[in-house]
């Protein structure tokens, strides 16, 4: 699948340059739907939230002049890529999921459109940070914030108390009882490093207060190997080469395998943990909690995001105001609010939606503050700008990291790796570089 | 009779033969096995349990995946038989004309039509996705049926197949003698060439067949609508689900298990066509 995956990406990528060459500027007259005069707007919509078709046949029932048509689609960088494609050919969904780390690869393309106008009242349900997400710090508004990843830690309460460790405040703490651990049952780690999540270690980042893009003007400054970046860096290749951490990809079998023989004691992960952890884990119930992630500096209180998207209208399509109209009701009003977190298990990036969530996930019903620590998390993540090409700096990530872990060698080598290979690329490509 | 008296004299050097053929079998089938195994299981026992030791969940997977969006797997199933039908038969047809007119006709023309379907063998189809999905996005067809349909109808491996085939089988001679008896030159192709070329349209059948039911880039990239995936496609958005969405494995696994159903009914069905006419062929010259 991974496989799959990458090649998919790379031919993408590659055919979309010669395309965006060669390619006619003229947009398709059979642009997908199309506002026929008369009858009603109809719209389609690519998503890969679960149960999306059942949310909006509740939109379709109430607005029987925009119609909305759910296509599910695979997630991930194959949608990003898939989505782009169609735009370049001409025949683009008019709403599109779109993930905060792809929404400027979107922008360069052209794919998508500013819904500043017919979104103004949408912006006072979101927090500042989440809305640079969608604005990417310019005054135009490119989509509507749907779900948003503050990161946090989970942790096997029971096996803490075995072990005797207390929950890390500080990272410091956490390199501690890593230590410990392996010193009690060597089968057993703390933690593992992934190599393969750069969306993780992004967060990570965005922690320790890292700014890997930034609009300068008209020039992107790029600074993927600024000073934050690389103290997360050389922590977690300190901890790899000294053997306390593992260093196995997240989201594998052996990954999952070690979570349910309890050989796995944390996770780092972001909000949407739980269904995951329900999923992959089913043997861990009950006996998992969360906490604030450790942080730098004792006293400080930061997090980071992990994931989130955000839905954008696509800038073909001939019905623009009554798509950015959907995707407002879609994220902000409070029945479909409702219908997303219960439904399509998102957790909504509008503080109204943020509020609906009460009950605690199942898994964690040993902890019914659940969603108030979430809250309370929530409201110390800071993100940063994604850059116009942030597959290429993933991609270099995964490339770099994979030789780092498997060499033990220096991690902060790596992360210049990742911001030479994004340089490259975007100078390649053609934006302006500040210095 | 004569096969058991050559399985009679078999030679101990035979050994080394079979040894290499289990060998590969066991190779190829030792994925399936774990496949036939993992859909046993259920969510809990999916990653805790020993890998070949059979899990308990089969007929609750099996419900989960029948119920998952109202059944949609049936509808995957449904459109991944159509494109795999549909243009296993059309270029089926195609590549037997062409091939049959290849090797029999001697017209201008043929040495380069026949180098360029050649050098078409060598471009691997992935390649094409992309281009032929600007090219059917120009003409309106992005996202259909046919999008996914007509890219395989022409396989140049499936006409070089049928031309050497042709070559082979259907004697020229056979073709003047029809013809001096006053057979027109659809029911010399009809009545007399494609009886012997049914080994060859069984194999080149299947072949496209099971390339089509594999096939994941095209019609991941052509279509938008989910309602049109073939299983390929369909089980991906389930093993994709979004970075915060866990994936459905159990489904995945149990989807897998019955999508390779139909292409192992096929096999027994058709392998049976397909030896008695090989030996049928080799009587002729």
């Amino acid at each position: 699948m991974r496989v799959y995956r990458l090649a998919t990406a790379a031919i993408l990528v590659a055919t979309l340059c010669a395309a965006c060459s060669g390619g006619s500027g003229e947009p398709s007259a059979t642009a997908g739907g199309g506002a026929a005069s008369g009858g009603p707007v109809k719209l389609t919509y690519w998503t890969w939230v679960p149960n999306m078709d059942k949310i909006v046949s509740v939109w379709n029932q109430a607005h029987p002049d925009i119609q909305v048509t759910v296509s599910k689609q695979a997630g991930g960088d194959d949608a990003a890529a898939k989505f782009l494609t169609a735009a370049r050919a001409g025949n683009p969904p008019d709403l599109v999921q779109a993930e905060y780390q792809m929404l400027p690869s979107f922008v360069a393309a052209d794919a998508v459109a500013d819904i500043k106008a017919e979104t103004a009242q949408a912006k006072g349900e979101f927090g500042e940070g989440v809305w640079g997400l969608v604005t990417l710090g310019t005054d135009a508004v490119y989509a509507v914030p749907q779900d948003s990843g503050p990161m946090m830690l989970y942790y096997r309460r029971d096996l803490f108390d075995k072990y005797g460790i207390e929950v890390p405040k500080t990272w410091d703490e956490y390199a501690e009882a890593a230590r410990v651990v392996r010193g009690k049952d060597p089968k057993v780690f703390l933690g593992t490093f992934s190599s393969k999540d750069p969306g993780w270690f992004a967060g990570l980042s965005q922690q320790a207060g890292a700014q890997w893009w930034s609009i300068d003007g008209d020039a992107w400054k790029v600074a993927v190997d600024d000073e934050p970046t690389r103290k997360v860096a050389s922590y977690w290749g300190g901890l790899v080469k000294e053997g306390v951490i593992d260093d196995m990809p997240y989201f594998t079998p052996e990954w999952n395998k070690a979570l349910n023989d309890g050989r796995l004691l944390t996770w780092p992960s972001a909000v949407w943990g739980p269904g995951v952890l329900s999923s992959n884990a089913p043997k861990g119930k009950g006996k998992w909690a969360v906490a604030p992630l450790p942080q730098w500096n004792a006293g400080e209180n930061h997090s980071g995001f992990w994931g989130g998207s955000s839905t954008a209208v696509a800038a073909k399509s001939p019905s623009r105001a009554a798509a950015a109209t959907f995707a407002t009701w879609l994220n902000t009003d409070p029945q479909a609010l409702g219908l997303l977190i219960e439904e399509g298990a998102v957790y909504p990036a509008s503080a109204k939606g943020a509020a609906l969530m009460t009950e605690a996930p199942g898994y964690f019903s040993n902890q019914p503050d659940f969603w108030k620590q979430a809250a309370a998390i929530g409201a110390t993540a800071r993100g940063f700008t994604f850059g116009p090409d942030v597959n290429v700096t993933y991609n270099a990530y995964r490339d770099a990291f994979d030789k780092a872990v498997a060499a033990r060698s220096d991690f902060t080598a790596a992360v210049r790796t990742m911001q030479d290979t994004t340089v490259t690329d975007m100078r390649k490509t053609g934006f302006t570089l500040a210095q | 009779m004569a096969a058991s008296t050559r399985a009679g004299a078999r030679r101990p050097a035979g050994i080394v033969p079979t040894g290499v053929l289990v060998l590969g079998a066991v190779y190829t089938l030792f994925p399936v096995s774990w496949v036939v195994v993992a859909a046993t299981k259920s969510k809990a026992e999916l990653f805790s349990t020993p890998t070949f030791a059979p899990g308990t969940g089969l007929l609750s997977n099996l419900a989960d995946l029948f119920a998952y969006r109202d059944g949609v797997f049936w509808l995957w199933l449904l459109n991944t038989a159509l494109y795999a039908g549909g243009g296993a038969v059309l270029a089926t047809v195609v590549a037997t004309v062409s091939g049959y007119a290849l090797a029999t006709y001697a017209f201008p023309g043929r040495g380069l039509i026949f180098n360029l379907l050649v050098g078409g063998i060598l471009v691997p189809p992935v390649v094409l996705a992309i281009p032929q999905y600007l090219l059917f996005s120009e003409a309106g067809l992005a996202g259909t049926y046919w999008s996914v349909l007509l890219p395989q109808v022409l396989s140049p491996y499936s006409v070089y197949l049928a031309r050497i085939y042709a070559r082979a089988a259907v004697p020229a001679s056979l073709l003047e003698a029809g013809r001096l008896d006053g057979a027109g030159e659809w029911r010399l192709f009809h009545r007399v060439a494609l009886p012997m070329l049914t080994p060859a349209m069984v194999t080149i059948f299947l072949f496209q067949f099971v390339a089509i039911w594999n096939n994941f880039l095209l019609p991941f990239i052509m279509l938008g609508d989910d309602h049109r995936f073939p299983l390929t496609v369909g089980l991906y958005t389930l093993l994709a689900a979004g970075a915060n969405q866990p994936s459905l494995y159990n489904l995945i696994i149990t989807g897998t298990l019955l999508s390779l159903v139909p292409l192992v009914a096929l096999f027994l069905t058709m392998q049976r066509h397909w030896r008695a006419d090989l030996s049928g062929g080799a009587v002729k010259s």
